[in-house]
């Protein structure tokens, strides 16, 4: 409860807050405090609910339960703009301005000055140049604001909503398109407006910053509070620790057993491969019967190494080689000529067609291997779905039903499905348990283990790090977008993923390797 | 918002192409001619414009057409059969054409349908309406219609400034006021720029929607008025393919068609231009009028070239430019 020290309500109490959306619960009895004149990191991976928690806070999405209270007083906006009015206003990482109007317009749209029914363009103008100012900013309010950076663009949507009488400020990934320089001034103006009494919630996955400028941290994790600390108070081990979490740890059995560590062979090796400005050159063995696991933080390039891998984005160096082949790998075709297969990490956009049926989404990727004039007669598919569904355990078992029906756990295991299905030799899982329940949890873990043991070769991409300990044979540590150290055997615990992730200097990218 | 360099563009190829054509022909470079082609394509200057505000905002209005020859077929019966005063029939008909504009901007908004399908639904309405008033040309004699074909400025040099090429003239400049000057035409801007983005910034989205289709359908039926005084007659077939020659004119006039940018000076100057080949063919005597369309194309062509080489221009990776303003 409330403590005596602290009398004054604070300017932002949110108690309680849930959100489903269908079977999946995005947020379960979160609460968020944020005092006047803080910064308030909010931080979490991917699928922690922090874009929730602030969509229910806003009024983009209604909430099932739970209240906010805005200074003392409870307030529930049903729109973005009705919160906006009520004092809470946000700035997305997508600035949410108008590039094709003047920067003027765009601070003063749909309140200019006005006289006899007619704008004071030049009253307009000297107002936004004298509000600028107060940021630091010395443009011409008449130009286009998309002839301006990212940047300009970001602290002109910031002037707006603090002229707007905005009290809350929240800010999502302000920094993602920021370069050093930028990013000063934008921290530079949250300090200003946080002397100014107004609170400011940072969402970033830039840890660096946020133990820069927050003053406290709130971490979330698959939808619940894990805790609120003091940023000084909060040594950044710990702060990991917070956010990639260890629950999962009873789970499953213990890792393959160490006699089957024979000489395995290659599938396939990826030497010097990068791509400028998206993964850092990295060296890859992936061995039959191996998983091998990228563990990092959001945004430290382990989808990117999966999608270099795949062929969804093309290298610019190094050399891949399939089975001792030297291979192209350009397109995702390339990757599915080779017998690679990925599993993204966004099931609903990339993966499965929720339209089709069960078996329809199985036989995609087999169909389009075969190519269209070699269609899959109806019985064949009839026979691969009932195959799949049965190995598989997905339920209910009925090949006809829309996949889009089924449980998260379920459309996972279609969408394994379709990639075995092609009898790959390299399958690529992007966070195969994010979003599904504890039970199906365990038994993708299961399967993970069985299919290496059927001599696939998997690469698989987790946040939970008790579970990439679980099924690893080796790990692969990334942090801003370099491979930073490989672990394997013995070494793989979660306390030494954690020290290769936290470690503060940059070192030097694959020393394990080379 | 200063799209000035498309309009530039379309200023120096109305130059250019009225110098061409007086070398040819002196005679063109007289206020006769110039008058001349004011009075033919004031109609199409007066849907141009209604025309502009709904493509800046993003929409598309193909009902403007119809809308004028609904106009002319309607005003010839009400003077000349129901015996209405000229005046009262002119307010019936522009009552009534805002409020089909208004009608077919709430079906956008509400069922959140795309303006084509609307307007062209409204369209055929429109024209079908027409046949169904009158499928015959319907002369209109009324003594409003010869004292308003009468009258006109004399200009210097012989040229004569009617009454419809004034119309024409005084709602282009309101045009350009509205929209230059007036909170409604920022927000007209707006809603090209993003539709979510402006209704997030406080824009009343769906009020916006009907009053930009009010005002163009209201600005078609003006335009029809100003056909009926310009061929003293109601005809259900007049102005058909206007409201692609009015588009023609916005997007030579370097209106985005995906909007957000444009003018309706520039408007203005697409019209002048398409009326200035169909004069230079006339002067020619030898040219089907059929090349005035052909003209029209290539010039399209090359405008919406010029203006995806802009806007891939204007996406390049921008680095610093603060304080830039070219």
């Amino acid at each position: 409860m409330e403590n005596g020290l602290d009398p004054a309500p604070p300017l932002l109490e949110v108690r309680g807050i849930s959100k489903s959306f269908g079977a999946v619960r995005a947020l379960q009895a979160v609460d968020f405090t944020l005092r006047a004149g803080e910064i308030h990191a909010l931080l979490g991976e991917n699928g922690a609910g922090k874009s929730t928690l602030i969509k229910v806070v806003t009024g983009v999405f209604p909430r099932d339960a739970g209240i906010v209270r805005l200074g003392g007083e409870e307030v529930a906006p049903r729109s973005a703009k009705a919160a906006l009015q009520a004092g809470i206003a946000t700035v997305y990482q997508e600035v949410n301005l108008l590039p094709n109007l003047s920067v003027a317009q765009n601070l003063f749209l749909d309140r200019q000055p006005m006289r006899f029914g007619i704008v004071r363009e030049g009253e307009m103008r000297r107002r936004a140049k004298a509000l600028l100012a107060d940021f630091g900013l010395d443009i011409d309010v008449a130009a286009p604001l998309g002839n301006y950076s990212v940047a300009i663009q970001h602290v002109t949507a910031i002037a707006r909503a603090v002229d707007l009488s905005a009290r809350v400020l929240i800010l999502d990934e302000p920094t993602a398109s920021l370069d050093r320089h930028e990013v000063e001034i934008l921290f530079g103006i949250m300090r200003q407006l946080a002397k100014r009494g107004i609170g400011i919630v940072f969402v970033s996955h830039f840890l660096d910053q946020v133990y820069e400028i927050s003053d406290r941290i709130t971490v979330l994790r698959n939808g619940r509070l894990v805790g609120e600390r003091e940023t000084a108070s909060l040594p950044r081990l710990e702060l990991i620790r917070m956010m990639l979490g260890r629950e999962l740890a009873e789970t499953t059995s213990a890792r393959a057993s160490e006699g089957e560590h024979k000489a395995r062979e290659i599938c396939a090796s990826f030497e010097n491969y990068g791509k400028a400005g998206y993964v850092a050159p990295f060296n890859l063995e992936l061995r039959h019967g191996e998983v091998v696991a990228l563990a990092g933080l959001l945004g430290s390039g382990r989808t990117e190494t999966a999608r270099l891998v795949f062929g969804a984005e093309r290298a610019d160096r190094g050399q891949a080689t399939v089975e001792g082949a030297p291979v192209r790998l350009h397109s995702p075709r390339d990757g599915v000529r080779h017998g690679f297969g990925y599993c993204p990490e966004e099931r609903k956009t990339d993966g499965i067609v929720a339209e089709l049926s069960v078996r329809e989404n199985i036989v995609l990727a087999l169909q389009a291997k075969r190519g269209l004039h070699r269609p899959l007669s109806r019985r064949e598919q009839d026979e691969i779905a009932k195959r799949y569904v049965k190995m598989l355990d997905i339920r209910p078992p009925d090949p006809e039903r829309s996949v889009g029906l089924l449980s998260g756990g379920n459309q996972q295991k279609v969408l394994l499905a379709r990639w075995l299905a092609t009898s790959p030799r390299l399958l690529v899982l992007d966070e195969p348990t994010r979003g599904i329940d504890v039970g199906a949890h365990a038994e993708i873990i299961r399967l993970i283990r069985e299919l290496c043991d059927d001599g696939l070769a998997l690469l698989v991409i987790s946040s939970e790090l008790d579970e990439i300990v679980t099924y690893s044979d080796r790990v692969v540590v990334l942090r801003d977008r370099v491979h930073v150290e490989e672990l394997a055997g013995e070494a793989i615990d979660v306390g030494n993923i954690l020290a290769a992730i936290a470690a503060d200097s940059v070192t030097v990218a694959l020393e394990a390797h080379t | 918002m200063k799209g000035l360099p498309p309009v530039l563009i379309t200023a120096f190829v109305l130059v250019a192409g009225f110098a061409l054509c007086a070398v040819q022909f002196p005679n063109i470079a007289s206020t006769r001619v110039v008058g001349n082609l004011l009075t033919d394509n004031a109609f199409l200057g007066i849907v141009a414009t209604g025309m502009t505000f709904v493509i800046i905002s993003g929409g598309i209005d193909l009902s403007v057409g119809s809308v004028i020859g609904f106009t002319t077929v309607f005003v010839a019966l009400a003077i000349e059969r129901w015996g209405v005063p000229p005046l009262l029939a002119f307010v019936a008909i522009l009552a009534l054409s805002a409020a089909f504009g208004a009608a077919m901007g709430a079906i956008i908004h509400v069922f959140d349908l795309p303006p084509f399908i609307v307007t062209l639904a409204g369209m055929f309405l429109a024209r079908g309406a027409s046949f169904l008033l009158s499928t015959e040309s319907v002369p209109i004699t009324a003594p409003v219609y010869s004292t308003v074909s009468d009258f006109a400025l004399r200009m210097p040099g012989g040229g004569r400034l009617t009454a419809i090429a004034i119309i024409m003239l005084v709602i282009v400049i309101g045009g350009v006021l509205l929209l230059r000057l007036t909170r409604f035409g920022a927000n007209v801007y707006a809603l090209g720029g993003g539709r979510s983005t402006a209704s997030l910034m406080g824009v009343a989205v769906g009020k916006m929607t009907v009053k930009i289709y009010m005002l163009s359908s209201l600005l078609a039926g003006i335009a029809g008025i100003v056909f009926s005084f310009y061929t003293s007659a109601g005809y259900s077939l007049s102005a058909v393919g206007v409201e692609l020659d009015s588009i023609a004119a916005v997007v030579i006039g370097g209106t985005l068609l995906t909007g957000g940018q444009g003018s309706v000076i520039g408007t203005f100057l697409g019209v002048l231009i398409q009326g200035m080949i169909q004069t230079y063919i006339n002067f020619d005597g030898t040219l089907s009028s059929w090349w005035t369309k052909i003209a029209t194309g290539v010039l399209l062509f090359a405008f919406i070239a010029l203006q995806q080489g802009l806007v891939a221009l204007a996406r390049r990776p921008v680095t610093k430019r603060a304080g830039a303003t070219t």
